[in-house]
């Protein structure tokens, strides 16, 4: 009987486990294989043994160690003002008041959109002749009217955060209003009886019982800061110049512009390491077992 | 954490018959305020390309010179919906290719994900929590690190080009999700639902059918739109293995359209990212407590 039903189960999730294995454990091992080949597909070179040498590499040519520059420090702040205007939108929507509903399903459409939608948008926004932002700050006489925000490395950056806030901070909130609103109402009484104000009750009752909601938030938006391409392609393609060529833009180039899947290989391999990291703090703060 | 319990504590209000101070005008005066900026932040950029899409090229030439839309010219719409360019690419086209891709996607998630749910909630199988942690390091996996192999293996398949390479690959972004969500989901059923069925001489499979799947309708469906959203959104996997712009789907095809070699048609463009836009902010109007639920589900335990 229970070897029966365990058959059922192992039956069960076979397909899943499956087809997960094939797409991502095939292009694992294929990568790792690759990184230690010489393989440009398109050359008609034949592949040869490379040892560690596409590792090398990258660690010494001037384009990835720059872009993992890029990536991590895009990272950090896309990740921090995210987190905190979502913990101040997340702490607005908690609180009862008149159309809530409406107002919360207004501020997460913008997470529902796909991320070429993001980045066209504010692309549109920032064009210098038909954007709405430059049109703004002319009308306000306010200075930087005739910037071309995608032509200078800063700027760019500005209008790719600006894009990735305004798609992922909603998530964000999503996730933090959840966390808020299984905290228990009558421990902000107990607090206000004992005079603590608004702040205190804060910082000492909310943020701790926040903080596992907090960090499933944080980790999977570093993720998804850390492999940004989408908004990048579409905004910037890595320009001006290589200024903001981010890791998964590299590792594009490398397999569809370059068909160097030696090089590009590599480049995987580090970008999997660094999730697996990520997975690895996710699963220590978030215990697999308790779902079950 | 369950809907019940997030409407639960979203009763949590200010109490009513407090003396209306200045101090506390002032406060309530700036909560709305907030809330303004955050709901205008959210949806003017909205508002922007849809004025932009109803613009004719001529108003565009001049710039922008006033937030209302002026003149209405719904040409960006008829001309992407009708016009195919001379690579093939044609919007209305891509908008189909986008929405069986999404449609079939959703179909294999909800099946794959309903027995794995089942088998990892009501089986006594081993190795559940190995099996759980697997499917979410596949959802940690980096697509673009998928990208490249898959794309030499679809190549000697002979599946670039072709819808099934993407239905296979957004499997990545949509089983991993609506499994655990369904695990967490069927776990929470009372379990004599199938004893009886199974009393009766049904076998375990025409329990699920019979008894299981009519009440997990809900959590059926919440899986339903998330990964129709998941699969719709798609750019990454669309750019790599879809050749001919026949075969775009609808996020791809805005990169394409509105450019010639000489100019940019953004009123052409913004009609497409318009087009785009409506099923998922329709979704999310519609079905707003269901995809929250969705994506909060277990996260916070």
């Amino acid at each position: 009987m229970l070897a029966r039903d365990r058959r059922f189960g192992y039956a069960l999730v076979a397909a899943a486990v499956i087809v997960l294995l094939v797409i991502t454990a095939y292009p694992l091992f294929y990568n790792a294989w690759n990184s230690l080949r010489h393989d440009v597909v398109t050359s008609g070179i034949p592949a040869t043994w490379a040892g560690l040498s596409n590792y090398k590499e990258i660690f010494t040519d001037n384009l990835f160690v720059p872009s993992l520059v890029r990536t991590i420090g895009f990272t950090v702040v896309s990740v921090a003002v995210e987190t905190v205007i979502g913990l101040g939108l997340a702490v607005a929507l908690n609180r009862a008041f008149p159309g809530r509903g409406l107002v919360r399903a207004a501020v997460f459409i913008p997470w529902a959109v796909p991320t070429v939608v993001s980045a066209q948008l504010w692309k549109n926004m920032f064009d210098p002749q038909n954007g709405f932002v430059n049109y703004i700050l002319t009308e306000l006489h306010l200075p930087l009217a005739h910037t071309t925000w995608l032509g200078q490395t800063w700027t760019a950056w500005g209008a790719i955060l600006v894009a990735d806030a305004w798609r992922n901070t909603p998530f964000i909130a999503i996730v933090l209003l959840a966390g808020l609103q299984v905290i228990p109402g009558d421990i902000y009484e107990a607090a206000r009886i004992d005079g603590a104000s608004a702040w205190q009750a804060f910082r000492r009752l909310t943020l701790p019982l926040l903080k596992p909601a907090l960090m499933v938030a944080m980790i999977f938006r570093t993720l998804q800061s850390f492999l940004i391409f989408d908004v990048v392609y579409n905004m910037t393609a890595g320009g001006p110049g290589t200024s903001t060529s981010v890791l998964s833009y590299l590792n594009y180039q490398a397999f569809f512009v370059n068909f160097d899947y030696g090089y590009g290989g590599a480049i995987s391999i580090a970008l999997v390491v660094v999730a697996l990291l990520i997975a690895a703090v996710y699963t220590r703060v978030f215990r697999v077992e308790q779902v079950l | 954490m369950t809907a019940a319990a997030a409407s639960q504590g979203a009763a949590r209000g200010r109490p009513a018959g407090h003396h209306w101070t200045p101090r506390r005008i002032a406060a309530r005066t700036g909560f709305y305020v907030l809330i303004a900026i955050f709901v205008i932040v959210s949806l003017f950029p909205f508002y922007w390309i849809v004025i932009t899409s109803l613009k004719s090229q001529a108003d565009l030439n001049q710039g922008t010179t006033s937030l209302l839309p002026g003149h209405i010219d719904w040409g960006s719409y008829s001309f992407d919906l009708t016009q195919t360019s001379a690579t093939g690419l044609n919007f209305g086209r891509s908008l189909l290719n986008s929405v069986i891709v999404a449609l079939s996607t959703t179909a294999v998630t909800v099946v794959v994900s309903v027995l794995a749910g089942y088998g990892l909630a009501r089986t006594r199988m081993r190795f559940k929590g190995a099996t759980l942690g697997f499917i979410l390091l596949a959802s940690f996996f980096p697509i673009i690190a998928m990208a490249g192999p898959l794309f030499l293996a679809f190549r000697n398949l002979g599946l670039l080009n072709n819808y099934l390479a993407l239905i296979i690959s957004y499997l990545v972004y949509t089983v991993p999700i609506a499994t655990w969500f369904l695990a967490n989901f069927f776990t929470q059923l009372p379990r004599q639902l199938e004893e009886a069925a199974t009393v009766d001489g049904a076998t375990r499979l025409q329990a699920i059918r019979r008894v299981i799947l009519p009440v997990a309708v809900p959590g059926i469906f919440t899986v339903t739109i998330l990964s129709f959203i998941f699969a719709w959104n798609d750019f990454l996997f669309a750019l790599s293995f879809m050749e001919t712009p026949d075969k775009y789907t609808a996020p791809y095809a805005i990169v394409a359209i509105g450019h010639t070699q000489y100019q940019t048609f953004y009123n052409r463009i913004d009609a497409a990212v318009v087009m785009i836009t409506l099923p998922v902010a329709l979704l999310v109007i519609f079905a707003q407590r269901r995809i929250i639920s969705g994506l909060t589900a277990g996260a916070l335990k």
